[in-house]
Parts: C-alpha cells; structure tokens; sequence
C-alpha cells in the first residue's frame, strides 16, 4: 500500500497536529497579543480536520500494517469529538477576560487541538500501541489543561489529582496491555480476537479486566470515578466543559472498538464488567449528586451517571447497542455543552463566576431565558420525554432489550428516577424558590446563541433528526461488526 | 376531516408559545380563546365521529420519526375522554382568572401544554408516540404544583414527578420488549397480536405499575391527596378530571387487548387492591378535616370502581367504567370548584372554619348540593349511571368483590353528606364566614355548565354510551377467550351429585325391595 493512501487516512490527525504545532510557533512569538487570532485559526483547523474527515479518513480501511483504522465508525466519533473541541475553545476568551486573575494563553487553544489529535487517534486505533499513544496524547494535554489557571489553588490541585490518578490508570491499562500480548503475542485487534477465539485462557482473561479498568477511568466509570468531581470542579469552566464533551466521546468510542473488535470473542466475559460499571454509575453517578452544593461537581456526577447510560448500550454487543452509544453520545454531548454554556453565564454582579447550585434560585424570574434552557436541559439529561435526552437513553435501552438484558434494562431504567430527583432540584431551585441576586446581565451574543441552539436540538423538535441519527450511527456501528 | 386531531394538538400548543411573550392580562385571553377553540374543534370531532362506523377515525400517519410515528386517530372510548379534556379546559382557566395573580404568563402556558399532552395521549395510535405524550405530561404538572401551589408544594410536586416517573419506567421497557417481538408500534396493530401467555403476566404487570400509579390503586395512592392539596384549584381540577383518567384509558387500551389472558390471571389483584381501596380510602375520607383531601380520597375510591369495572371481562363493567370516568371528571373537577370557590374567599381549607354557608350563598348550597349528590351516585346524576353499571358488571365476575365494593357507595354517601353537613348546614356563627358573597357571575359560568352535562349525563346516558358501544363489542370479542368464569351465574344444579346423594337411599330401596 502506498505511503499517498495511508497518509490520506490519517488526514485529521495530520491537519490537527501540523496546524497545532504551526500555530505553537506562532504563540511563542507573538505572546500573549495573538491569543484571539490563534483561537479562532484553532477553530478552523477544527474546521479543517472536519473537512478532512469525509475523503479516505471515513472508509479507506486499515493503514500502516494495522496500526490504525479509517473508517465510518472513527470518522463519526472523530466529527463529535471536533466539534465538542472547538466549542470549548470559542466558550474560553470571555471567560478568561471576566475572570480577573488570570488571562488565556494562546496555549490553551493549541493543548486543545493536541489533545483531539490524540483522541483522533484513539478512536482509530487499531493496535494497542497506537491506542495508549494516542491516550497519552490526550491525557498529557488534558493534565496541563486541568491546571491551565496556574495561579489558582484548586486548578492546580485538579491538574494534580488528575495527573496522578491518570498515571495510575495508564499504568493499570500497561499492565492489562503487556498481559494480552503477552498470552496473545500480538498488540493488533484482529489477531487479539484469533487469540481470545482460540480458547479460554487465564492470562489473556486478566489482561482483558486490567484494559477494562484501565479504559473505565478514562470515562470516568464507577469505581474508577473518583477523579472526576474533583478535576471538573477544579479545572476553569471551559476546561470542564471541554473534559465532560470530548474525551468521553473517545474513550467511550476506544472502549467499544476495544471490546468488539479485539475481544468480540469472548463478549459473555466483558459483559459482566461492563454491566456492573453500568449500573454502578448509575447509582453512584445518581446518588452521591444529590448532596452536592456546587453546580460543576453536580454536572460531573451527572457525566458519572450518564456514562452508565452509554455502557448499558455496550452491555447489549450487538450493532443495535453501538449504534445506540453513539447516539447518546451525540445527544449528551449537546446536552453537556448546553448546561456548562449556561454555568459559564452564571457570574456575580461584578463579573465573578458563580458555583453554588444556591445562586440559581429564582433564575425563572430574573433571567428566564436562562433558566429555561437550563430546565430543558436538565429534564432532557434526566431523560424524560419529550425532550431527546429520552431518546438517547431509548437508543440504549430498546438494544439492551433486543439482546436479552430484561434486568439490566429495568434495573438501569429505573435507577434513573435516582437520576430525575437531583435535575429536578435544580428546576426547583430556578423556579419554585424565591429569586438570589440577579446574575449580571450575558454580554455574550455568541454563547446565547449557541445555548439557543443546543436548547433546540433537544427539544422536541430534535426528534425530526431520529432517521438520521438512527441511520449514520447504524451505519458507523455496523462496520465494527463486517469481520467478526 | 383528517388533520383535526393536529389542529387539536397545534392551536394550544402556538398559544402557550405565545401566552410567554405578552402581559398577565393577554395571556388569561390567549389562554381562554385557545382552549374555546378546541372546545369548538372537539364539538366538531363529536359531530363528524361516525357511530358505529370504523373502529378508528380521522386517522393520520406521517412517519417522521424513523423508528416511529406521528400516528394519530380515535375510537370511542378516546373520542370521550378528549371531549372530557376539551370541556374542563376551558372552565380551568377561568377558574384561575383571579385566583392566580404572579406569573400569569407562564401559568397560562403550563396549562396549555398540559392540554396538548393530554389530548395527545388519548389520540396517540403509535405506542412511543403515546409514551411520550403520556410521560411528558409531568414537566407541567410539576410546575403548576410547584410554582402556584400551597406551603408544602415542594414535597407534593417532588413526590408526584417521581412516583408516577418510577411506574412509567416500566412500562417503557415493556413497551420496547413489545415493539421487537410483535415488530411495530402501532397500537391498533399491537392490539390484534398474540403474546404468548407467560409473557403476558410480565408485560402485564410493567403495564400494571404504570397505570396502577397514575390511577392511583391502593397502595400507591398517597401521592394523589398530597398532589391535590398542594396544587392551585385549576390544578387539582386537571388533575382529578382528566390525569386519572390516563390510568383508566390505559388499562382499557392496553392491558385488556393487549394481555386478555394476563388479564384474566391477574383478575384476583385487581380486584382484591380495588375492594381494600374503596373501604380503606373511604373510611380515611371519612376522618379528614381538608376539603381537598377528603375529595381527593373519595377520588381514589370511585377509581378504584373504574378498576373494577374494567376488569369484568363483560359490557355492563365496561361501560359502567368508562361512565364512572366520565362522570367522575366532571364531578371531582366540580367539587374541586367549589372548594375553589369558598377558599379564594377564606383561604382556608379548613372544614371546621365553615358553617351554614346555605345562609348566605344560597346559589352556592344548590350547586354544591348537587355535585355532593352526583358524587354520592344519586339517580338522575351522571355518577349513577357508571356506579350501577360497573357494579352490575362485577356482580356478574364476583359476588364478594362487589359487596364489598358496594358498601364504597354507603361510605361514600356518609362522608359526602358529612362534609356538606358540616360546610353549608349549621348556624352561620362566624364573622367572616358571614361576610362571604355568593357566586358571582364568572363562578356559575364555570359551574353551570358543569351541572347541566352532570344532568343530561343521568337523564340520558345514550349519548355517551352510544359512542363507545361498538369498541366495546370489538374489546369483549377480542378477549373472549380469556373470560373468567363468573360466580353469580344460574347454574343448572349438579344433578351428579344430587343422584349421588340420594344412591344410597336408592340402593337400599333395591334392597328392602329384594327382601
């Protein structure tokens, strides 16, 4: 196969890395004076890298002996994951001007692009070396992210846990990785599943529960969640905006290529690991939300939660259930940049950010807008009709219930009432309480017009875009399952 | 006339949008006007609905959805109810005119919306369609108690979202299960497809948790007297006429045809949860001293009725349960009214505040005394009519159930009585309840109309069973097959056993004969 073809596969990769380096050059000497130009050019090579997805990125097929897949499955995730990236860039300038203590760096748009090119390739990958690369791309960009306000106490201190525990996860997945080829003799997927196909083997069944764990820290799965409230509430709003959109979307992707394509095989094996970090997300996710006082730690127990949601459609391993997680991936994804686009309007009369989960009472009469956006979403993640988070969680359902799973599901579907009790405290915060100070008016048409928009997309108009939805995310799920 | 059941749907819908963009006082018109068109769209329904002619009518299909459909039409049974739903509508908003001060707009909206949801679930024809419409309908019942409620609104709209969100659930999983194996999700199409028995029970009782909640069916009732004390009076009108209503139009559209030998299986814990809940509910109605709780448990024991009267597997429990529904809305709703009525005066619900009402408002006391009377099951009032057929049907299925069932009538008729006794009887001793006016011209505008259907309900129920009398005939043709054998019905003896009584004697007989 010639060098012209592969290169043409990895084509996103390409335009994000070559662009994100270019404009490193560029921040390094214009400084602090180009953050704007170098955001909005980081933006368009988001753009780019979108473009780039339709040409042999999205079907040319395996690339570099093995190492590494184009196809409609990758290039679906890959165009979530881009445009959950250049929404977080576009949110920050006016966050970091608002707040008075620090001002964004070019940097942060160029960490950002670095970061999405790693989880470009781990949606792609097909080997297990490519896949941790590509994790660790990601991983070392989102520490420095977490910790981008170096002058703030608890950014740091996210930077830091999340570093840690990161390491940690990484060294767990190592571990789970060297077990598999060490039993397998081999790191491509494909060969994996021969080798998990040839017969049960113990080795081979301890690598797949360390790759699992490892790979259910990266989305921040129970028990493997402990990072996640404190990371997201640490790391300045764009940041958490960015980590609760993106890289769940890639792990989320990585994982099930992980569990269809290299351990397919032995599916009756992951399922069980799959199911209890399911429902244990749920739960977890649900509960422990319900105390919390600080509106980000609420949205990253609710990331807990709704992860739990995406793995019940793993839990099903059929093409129903991929198709499924990616439709709530998409749908979540809208969501989560709604809720934390209205986080981000939440600020004091003298422009400070604002947390508590207490200083939204009363919003239905002082900005009501703003709070019904918020409403929507929060009953759109709380999954009840009409809104279209209830189709997302449909779409994961009615595959667990196509593949047998009566339990998992009706135990799952109704764990979620948990889920409802704690969006509806916000609801009633906004609206049934009597109003706080009035948050200082948005100055922002852009972010009102993209909370418009998402607030659209999952309302009930949403719904006409079922058969698309339903037909893409059929199609990039099936192309999991052409050679197993 | 196809596209009717959309113009339904859209007219309430575009007021709501607009009722959140004009003042408090263009919003109660908006309101009005929207919900006397679909008044008038309901009227015209009715008089186009062709008895007696196809089961399904003004059918509409448009698959936009992909995996299902805006699949819309009615039969008899939905053609009712929507009536029921486009009759209070319009009595609600005017029952909130001035009672609800802040927060117009959105009120008005909440309403609305409320009307949308409900006309859609009655004439939904694809099942998730149905779900939807169904399952949404809490987002504004919960902002109507929450935000327009009383003190303790918080705890009643909290407990209402989450008890009735946690049987829907269920129902959805069911739902799916049923799509895939029958592989559609049209409700006529599910309604002529055969799960195979051992499935049925599940299904069935994931069917049953929903619409046992929403019912509600002793025990999982306590939501309702909580819900319906807290919410503003257009709420609890809602509420008691039509959103209870959901639990009964599920059972007859879903769990009879869809599940008849579940059904009959079941028949035992339907009947057994009914007969507790018209004792139980109707001796705790007996104690209570809020006006709105003491109507809110007699709710549950006429449901409970409605309950039994379903599960009859015969006509006379059919119609008499769709009847009770009927005349159970439009009664509750009115009570409900009236309560309204004396405590926008008094702002209280206090039974004990009141006192020889029939003094001073003496129009009040006929009205009051007459819904008092229809809700009792006087003959001659719409309650009557539904009472006496369900219990019929009943008697037909099980003697014990509907003597125990019937002495829901002699309770009812007790704490009733007592209730009226205790608020418009009596000397008028109490400064400020000596002070209260009489109806003014918007209450008997609302409660007026209500009284002559309640009348013209009793008098003449043709009009309402005429409509229902074919579905009927096609639901008990449908689940014949599973018809549980009735303990009250003449039996020819048991000659067997009688001979073999008497064998002996005959025997001996023989012998003194050889002798």
């Amino acid at each position: 196969m010639d060098y012209g073809l592969q290169l043409s596969m990895v084509l996103p990769e390409i335009v994000l890395s070559v662009g994100g380096l270019a404009l490193l050059m560029v921040a390094a000497w214009g400084g602090q004076a180009v953050t704007r130009a170098v955001s909005w050019v980081s933006v368009a090579v988001l753009i780019g890298g979108g473009i780039a997805l339709t040409g042999n990125a999205s079907s040319g097929g395996l690339a570099f002996d093995g190492l590494y897949r184009a196809d409609l499955f990758s290039a679906y995730a890959k165009a979530l994951i881009f445009f959950a990236a250049a929404i977080s860039i576009i949110i920050a300038p006016r966050f970091f001007a608002r707040t008075s203590s620090e001002n964004l760096r070019p940097e942060y748009p160029i960490l950002i692009l670095f970061a999405t090119a790693g989880m470009g390739m781990m949606v792609s990958a097909n080997d297990l070396l490519t896949l941790y690369i590509g994790l660790e791309l990601n991983s070392l960009a989102s520490y420095v992210l977490a910790s981008f306000m170096r002058r703030n106490v608890r950014s740091a201190e996210a930077g830091l846990k999340y570093f840690i525990l990161g390491s940690l996860a990484s060294g767990i997945l190592l571990y789970g990785i060297s077990l598999v080829y060490g039993f397998s003799g081999t790191t491509v997927f494909g060969d994996i599943a021969s080798a998990y196909a040839a017969g049960e083997n113990m080795g081979l069944l301890f690598g797949l529960v360390f790759v699992f764990a490892g790979l259910a820290f990266k989305m921040s799965a129970v028990p493997f969640h402990m990072w996640t409230p404190d990371v997201y509430e640490g790391a300045p709003t764009p940041v958490t905006t960015f980590f609760a959109s993106a890289p769940k979307v890639a792990a989320m992707a990585l994982s099930v290529r992980v569990a269809i394509e290299a351990m397919g095989p032995v599916t009756s094996d992951w399922r069980q690991i799959v199911i209890f970090a399911a429902l244990a997300s749920i739960v977890l996710g649900a509960v422990a939300a319900i105390g919390q006082t600080n509106i980000k730690r609420l949205l990253a127990y609710s990331s807990i939660n709704n992860v739990g949601f995406a793995l019940i459609g793993l839990a099903a391993g059929t093409a129903e259930g991929v198709a499924g997680v990616l439709t709530y991936l998409t749908i979540y994804v809208v969501m989560t940049l709604g809720s934390f686009l209205v986080v981000l309007q939440m600020r004091d009369a003298d422009g400070q950010p604002v947390e508590t989960i207490a200083s939204l009472s009363g919003l239905s009469r002082t900005r009501p807008a703003l709070a019904a956006a918020l409403a929507i979403f929060m009953f759109s993640l709380a999954g009840i009709p009409p809104l279209f988070g209830f189709w997302a969680k449909f779409a994961v359902f009615e595959a667990a219930v196509k593949a047998d799973l009566f339990a998992l599901a009706a135990i799952g579907i109704a764990a979620s009432v948990i889920g409802a009790f704690y969006y509806l405290k916000i609801v009633k915060t906004m609206y049934f309480d009597e109003p706080a100070p009035a948050y200082a008016k948005g100055d922002s048409a852009l972010e009102g017009g993209l909370i418009a928009a998402a607030a659209v997309f999952v309302s009930p108009l949403g719904y006409l875009l079922i058969p698309v939805l339903g037909a893409w995310s059929m199609a990039a799920a099936q192309v999991l399952f052409r050679t197993t | 006339m196809s596209g009717i059941l959309s113009i339904m749907l859209i007219v309430p819908l575009v007021a709501a949008v607009a009722c959140l963009f004009t003042t408090a006082n263009n919003a109660r018109w908006i309101a009005l006007i929207a919900t006397l068109i679909d008044l008038v769209l309901g009227g015209v329904l009715w008089a186009n609905f062709e008895i007696g002619g196809p089961q399904w009518q003004f059918v509409e299909y448009t698959p936009v959805f992909g995996r299902f459909a805006w699949a819309l039409g009615i039969d008899g049974f939905a053609l009712l109810l929507i009536m029921l739903s486009v009759f209070l509508m319009p009595i609600c908003i005017g029952a909130s005119w001035t009672a609800i001060e802040k927060r117009v707009p959105e009120y008005m909206a909440a309403f609305l919306i409320t009307e949308v949801l409900m006309i859609g679930t009655f004439a939904a024809q694809d099942i998730f369609l149905f779900y939807m419409f169904f399952e949404a309908g809490l987002i504004p019942m919960f902002l109507i108690i929450g935000i327009w409620g009383g003190a303790n609104r918080i705890y009643a709209s909290y407990k209402f979202f989450l008890y009735t969100l946690l049987g829907s659930l269920l129902m959805l999983i069911a739902m799916m299960y049923m799509s895939i194996t029958a592989g559609t999700t049209s409700i006529p199409e599910l309604m002529e497809y055969d799960f195979p028995s051992g499935v049925q029970t599940w299904l069935w009782l994931a069917f049953f948790a929903s619409f046992a909640v929403k019912m509600p069916m002793w025990p999982v009732h306590t939501w309702l007297p909580d819900a319906h004390v807290q919410a503003p009076t257009a709420g609890s009108v809602i509420l008691a006429g039509v959103l209870l209503k959901l639990g009964g139009y599920g059972f007859l559209r879903f769990s009879l045809p869809m599940f008849p030998e579940a059904s009959a299986q079941l028949i035992w814990l339907v009947f057994g949860l009914s007969c507790i809940a018209v004792v139980v509910t109707s001796l705790i109605a007996l104690v209570q001293s809020d006006m709105k709780k003491l109507i809110a448990y007699s709710s549950v024991a006429h449901m409970a009725i409605v309950t039994l009267g379903l599960f009859t597997f015969n006509r006379q429990g059919i119609e008499g349960a769709m009847m009770v529904m009927l005349g159970h809305g439009l009664v509750s709703g009115a009570l409900f009214l009236c309560v309204g009525v004396i405590y926008d005066r008094l702002h209280t619900r206090e039974i004990d505040r009141y006192g020889g009402l029939a003094i001073n408002m003496p129009k009040y006391a006929i009205l009051f005394m007459l819904f008092t009377m229809a809700s009792v099951g006087l003959p001659g009032t719409s309650n009557f009519v539904g009472e006496l057929l369900a219990l019929m049907g009943t008697y037909q299925v099980s003697t014990l159930a509907t003597l125990i069932a019937t002495t829901g009538i002699i309770l009812g008729a007790g704490y009733m009585l007592y209730l009226y006794r205790r608020v418009v009887f009596g000397d008028l001793t109490k400064d400020d309840v000596k002070a209260m006016p009489d109806l003014n011209k918007r209450e008997m505008a609302l409660l007026a109309p209500i009284a002559a259907v309640v009348l013209w309900m009793g008098v003449y129920p043709e009009s309402f069973l005429a409509p229902m009398r074919a579905d009927v005939a096609t639901l008990l043709a449908r689940i014949e097959r599973a018809r549980p054998a009735g303990d009250s019905l003449p039996t020819p003896g048991n000659p067997a056993a009688a001979k073999a009584a008497h064998a002996p004697e005959h025997k001996s007989a023989e012998h003194g004969a050889a002798h």
